[in-house]
């Protein structure tokens, strides 16, 4: 097959437009979703979270400025063809400037220090991003966008259960987490659960599934179930939005999965808060 | 709707009631993580803080970069457990109130009963509406922090929810308790 030459300039351009889109314009699946909680909720005061947080939406579509004011650590999905060549320097380099660009020009919040233990002094151009990279079939270059706030990604957590903890395992494990976190992650939040792999692939796993759209479903219909019967089980633990109590804790529960080892049964939650902010671009 | 201005009294600290919707105007300062290391290690050391904390609220934020002709960016609230190991000590030397989202530790609730101060949630995730409540915004001390450095925010009907309150009341806790259901 003939390769297809794709220029690193080309990425940066794109990805600068992501960092701008994603903080002020929520996807119209995640608006659903809230408008949904909105007639779902019981509590006056949840009731009241969920109108601010629309409207709080609707603001942030209108004036270009971000919904949030943690516009999020960008962690970046490279999809790169196969028969694709790269072009004009390198690819981490023009990831970064893409990210530098974004930040700077739609006036982002830069979040993150350089030393994360000791220094801990601002980069003050939201770089480095995290990068994930997976070479695919085909000669197009994807390029998705997370904008992670940070309230939200600290309440994610890893356990590598035993075989014999089985889906219960699973299932309690999922569920405590987000009770334990109550309104730390901006609830009503977006869950991302990764099943199996290794301790980092679970991790990533759990990260990727917060890329689909709310509403779509596992294609392996017992993890649909699972999917839905963790919703109704969070929910039913009374979080509510903000933590304040009520009816509407997660908006979605998002299962990714992967073979394991015999002696395994990772599972990860990626938390994020209701601003569940990704956007791609295709090359 | 309760309506409250800032600074804060002890007498207006012990009016509110967890779960009450309140509007606050007036003038309150944010601070976050590192920020609020910085004013730990002053007081540590007996020195003075850039700004008289009497009666004062802090507020947990960093605000996005203001755009030109603007009062402020993007303002919402940022979880407040972090602040946990430092706040005790600053209620002790005046803080009264404090902004913020998710619920705060014991520590921090023994101090605010102690002491008399007030927790207010606000709603995280909302930072394009909540900016529209503030007036002005000056950065008061360090401003090297970029994000986190402290400003002086002038506001007006900034809409908060009490959260916990000086008497033990807790909307965590009742609330979640309130709408928890077994689902078998």
């Amino acid at each position: 097959m003939a390769k297809r030459t794709v220029k690193v300039s080309e990425i940066t351009e794109k990805l600068s437009q992501l960092c701008a889109s994603a903080s002020c314009e929520l996807d119209d699946d995640l608006i659903g979703a809230l408008e949904e909680g909105l007639r779902t909720e019981e509590s006056p005061t949840g009731k009241q979270i969920l109108e601010q947080i629309l409207e709080n939406a609707k603001i942030s579509r209108e004036t270009k400025l971000p919904s949030c004011q943690d516009t999020g650590f960008a962690v970046v999905f490279l999809e790169i063809g196969q028969d694709v060549c790269l072009e004009g320097g390198d690819l981490m380099d023009a990831v970064n400037e893409g990210v530098r660009r974004g930040y700077e020009q739609a006036y982002l919040r830069k979040s993150i220090v350089d030393d994360p233990a000791i220094d801990r002094k601002n980069t003050r151009d939201n770089t480095p991003a995290v990068v994930h990279t997976e070479i695919v079939k085909g000669d197009r270059v994807k390029i998705t966008l997370a904008a992670k706030g940070g309230g939200s990604e600290n309440m994610s957590a890893v356990a590598m259960l035993k075989p014999a903890d089985g889906i219960e395992g699973i299932r309690r494990f999922v569920v405590e987490r987000i009770k334990e976190a109550g309104g730390n992650p901006c609830p009503p939040v977006v869950v991302g659960v990764g099943v199996g792999g290794t301790f980092e692939k679970c991790a990533f796993l759990a990260k990727k599934a917060l890329l689909r759209p709310l509403g779509s479903h596992n294609p392996d219909e017992r993890y649909a179930k699972l999917e839905k019967e963790l919703l109704s089980e969070i929910n039913a633990t009374g979080v509510g939005p903000q933590g304040l109590g009520g009816r509407v804790t997660a908006l979605a529960v998002l299962i990714e999965t992967f073979p394991c080892h015999i002696a395994s049964l990772p599972a990860a939650v990626n938390v994020n808060c209701h601003a569940s902010r990704h956007k791609e671009a295709i090359i | 709707m309760k309506r409250v201005s800032a600074p804060l009294t002890n007498s207006s600290v012990e009016d509110l009631r967890a779960g009450d919707e309140v509007l606050i105007s007036g003038i309150i300062y944010t601070a976050r993580d590192a920020a609020h290391k910085r004013l730990v290690e002053l007081l540590s050391k007996g020195e003075e803080l850039p700004f008289d904390i009497e009666g004062q609220i802090i507020y947990y934020a960093g605000p996005t970069p203001t755009r030109p002709g603007e009062v402020i960016g993007s303002a919402g609230p940022t979880t407040s457990y972090r602040m946990d190991p430092y706040a005790p000590l600053l209620i002790e030397h005046g803080l009264k109130g404090m902004i913020g989202k998710g619920q705060r530790t014991e520590p921090v609730l023994s101090s605010m009963r102690k002491f008399k101060a007030v927790y207010f949630a606000a709603v995280g995730g909302a930072g394009a509406l909540i900016a529209r409540a503030v007036k002005s915004s000056s950065i008061v001390a360090y401003e090297d922090l970029g994000p986190e450095a402290i400003r002086k925010l002038e506001v007006a009907d900034f809409p908060v929810i009490v959260a916990q309150d000086c008497h033990g009341g807790d909307l965590f806790v009742e609330g979640v308790k309130k709408y928890s259901r077994s689902v078998l």
